[in-house]
């Protein structure tokens, strides 16, 4: 398991409020034929943190690619911050505005510099002054702990710093609902920790988050619920004490120990 | 010093020393590039008799130039009384005399100084769009040059550039009235449908009724009597001015999810790829006006101009794409996730980076376009290589010339053509930002 988990947290002074922020009902998905994601249902509250995990191809990257609209779904309803996901592309942009999302890639934009990685969707879509946007990069940039690579483009950087600017530049836009698509898995061990440290604080100040990852220790340590998918479905959501030292479907069981057991 | 023994501990360290003569200098690089083996051996045997067997050849008759004679007999002449019976030179004499006529064509003799204006006030507005050290503001005048251009080289009322730049206004207009009310679908239609309604329709009536009021106008010519190198830049600078965002637009068409804009673009650009150039022109030339209503007197070199802005649009098009088809997908969703709409995210993020890639494969199409203006000579126009060249052989004083016209008209072609090659390579060296 991660070591990067070195400092006492405790999960439960994180506070979740009573109010929706991801409501999925009923939800289904084909790739062509293929049948991606089954009658998913799923209710996210504000200040919540999700860890979901599962085998490859369970189709966990596709359900949160669905709620922001990367992927769109065929079956089912999904409401973020109260406004429905349709083909209505003012509703997509609205909740795209609304919802931070990290890629496992980082997916920066290699012919900018750090800064203007940061200020180009405030500028643009949230039209703020450039002045302003830029102060606002540098307090990310900041809290991500690497200022001084603001003049820098994406190529100079390492993939752990990419990675923290990535996530930077999601929170320039001060999104209520951050999404991780296994942020770490493309990194070399030794920048693990620098990019989980980042998305522990965010945890602790409140922020709603839902991560697709395989790192065990930072779902032990922050998440409040661990949802695990299976060929599509939800097979097993659970605090993360119960579902690691309790979990109840074989399919679980198995899983766990595959990852667990080296 | 004993390095038998495993435990070894330096005690003093060694100075630098010069390398063996064979490993520096002209020796070096003589050995490695030149004589490396025996088969670079014969070729750079083999390569340098080429060369100097054509510099043998050329040297004498360059060296033997002759500057100032009337006519092909009195440059022959020269030649003779300098070097003696049966000498040959080079007889520059003949750009000196006819160098308006290359330059010009037949354009009026008074009115020269409204291309060499036109020209000056070009690489005004052209600097500002290769070099972006410049103020920025300059590009507004890059902006409006085609109508200034227009207007210095064809005369006219100045009415008439001019409704045909407010096309583009009423173009910005329509779509800022319309995005709000009906979304950016409607609103890229309105921007491209209003201006081509206002052309075809209220330009020219508009225009009219503004000169009646306020005429300012200067001497109309003609296209006919436009030739020479102000027909090549004219066609060449306006088909590469235009072909850019015209290829930008199919090459998005072809990717787009549209399913008439797709086929449309699709069906477009195969169609232009698939003819000649020539039969194009043929068609600008001669077929149109079958189809135009009788009496309409479009420009031959507007619609010259037409042909080959369609058909370097169609191979940019292509060639964006190749650009487009490099980049990750990731970039796309990175600028969907934070919000940007579709144009948008074109502009800020995907656009940069195909151009960027596709730098190479543009210039070569822009630079095959210059070369290919040569070709309106097959529609009557008097193109510098064989239109005005062959008027000058035609004439008593040159019959006979052969060499000089051709090279003199190559060397211009290629300075322009090496000039964009070297630009690329610039620009390409400046946008290089990902460090691999």
């Amino acid at each position: 398991m991660s070591e990067a988990i070195a400092r006492h947290i405790d999960p439960s002074q994180m506070k979740v409020s009573d109010e929706v922020a991801i409501q999925i009902t009923q939800m289904n998905k084909w790739y062509g034929t293929f049948h991606v994601l089954r009658d998913i249902n799923m209710t996210v509250n504000r200040g919540e943190r999700i860890v979901i995990c599962g085998p490859s191809g369970s189709g966990k990257s596709t359900l949160i690619r669905c709620i922001n609209r990367l992927e769109e779904h065929q079956q089912g309803q999904i409401i973020v911050d109260g406004t429905e996901l349709t083909s209505d592309l003012k509703n997509i942009d609205k909740v795209r505005s609304e919802v931070g999302m990290v890629f496992q890639h980082f997916n920066l934009f290699p012919h900018l510099t750090i800064l203007e990685n940061l200020t180009l969707a405030p500028i643009w879509v949230r039209k703020t002054p450039k002045k302003e946007a830029e102060e606002v990069a540098m307090h990310y940039l900041r809290k991500v702990k690497i200022p001084e690579q603001a003049g820098k483009y994406p190529g100079q950087l390492s993939g752990g710093q990419q990675q923290r600017v990535a996530i930077a530049r999601s929170l320039c836009m001060k999104p209520r609902i951050m999404l991780f698509d296994e942020p770490t898995s493309a990194l070399d061990p030794e920048m693990i920790k620098e990019v989980l440290d980042t998305m522990i604080e965010l945890a602790e100040e409140g922020m709603t988050m839902l991560c697709v990852t395989h790192e065990m220790g930072f779902a032990q340590a922050v998440a409040n619920r661990v949802i695990f998918m299976d060929q599509g479905q939800i097979v097993e959501q659970n605090a993360p004490k119960e579902f690691f030292n309790n979990p109840q479907s074989d399919r679980t069981k198995l899983f766990l120990s595959q990852i667990l057991g080296h | 010093m004993n390095t038998s023994n495993s435990t070894f501990v330096r005690t003093e360290m060694l100075p630098q020393k010069a390398p063996p003569i064979t490993e520096a200098g002209a020796v070096k690089w003589m050995r490695e590039n030149l004589f490396s083996s025996p088969l670079n051996v014969l070729l750079t045997v083999l390569g340098v008799g080429a060369v100097a067997y054509l510099v043998l050849h050329i040297a004498p008759w360059l060296s033997r130039s002759v500057w100032n004679a009337a006519s092909l007999t009195e440059c022959r002449q020269i030649i003779e009384a300098r070097y003696g019976e049966g000498a040959t030179g080079a007889c520059w004499a003949v750009i000196r005399e006819r160098w308006p006529q290359y330059l010009f064509g037949f354009y009026p003799q008074h009115l020269y100084w409204r291309p060499v204006l036109a020209f000056v006030l070009l690489c005004v507005a052209v600097a500002p769009v290769l070099f972006d050290k410049l103020p920025r503001k300059m590009l507004w005048f890059s902006l409006i040059y085609p109508a200034v251009g227009f207007w210095l080289l064809w005369g006219g009322s100045v009415w008439v550039p001019v409704a045909a730049l407010a096309g583009f206004a009423i173009g910005y207009v329509a779509a800022q009235v319309v995005k709000p009310l009906a979304g950016t679908i409607l609103a890229t239609i309105a921007a491209v449908v209003t201006p081509v309604l206002w052309w075809l329709f209220l330009a020219g009536p508009a225009a009219d009724a503004v000169h009646s009021v306020l005429p300012i106008a200067l001497e109309s010519v003609r296209s006919r009597e436009f030739g020479g190198f102000i027909l090549a830049f004219t066609i060449g600078f306006t088909g590469i001015a235009f072909s850019l965002p015209l290829g930008v637009m199919l090459a998005l068409g072809r990717q787009s999810d549209m399913f008439i804009v797709n086929k449309l673009s699709v069906g477009f650009i195969e169609f232009i790829r698939g003819v000649p150039l020539i039969t194009l022109l043929f068609t600008a030339s001669l077929l149109l006006n079958y189809f135009l209503p009788p009496g309409t007197d479009f420009d031959i070199i507007l619609r010259v101009i037409i042909m080959v802005v369609l058909f370097a649009a169609a191979y940019i098009a292509e060639v964006i794409r190749g650009g487009l088809a490099a980049l990750p997908r990731g970039q796309y969703e990175a600028a969907d996730a934070l919000g940007l709409d579709y144009w948008k995210a074109q502009r800020l993020i995907i656009m940069p980076q195909a151009l960027k890639i596709s730098i190479p494969g543009i210039v070569s199409t822009f630079i095959g376009l210059f070369k290919d203006t040569t070709l309106v000579v097959f529609v009557g126009l008097l193109d510098p290589l064989k239109g005005i060249t062959d008027a000058v052989r035609a004439s008593t004083d040159w019959k006979g010339i052969y060499w000089e016209p051709y090279i003199f008209v190559g060397t211009i072609f290629f300075i322009f053509c090496f000039g964009m090659s070297r630009y690329s390579m610039y620009l390409e060296s400046k946008l290089k930002t990902d460090h691999r």
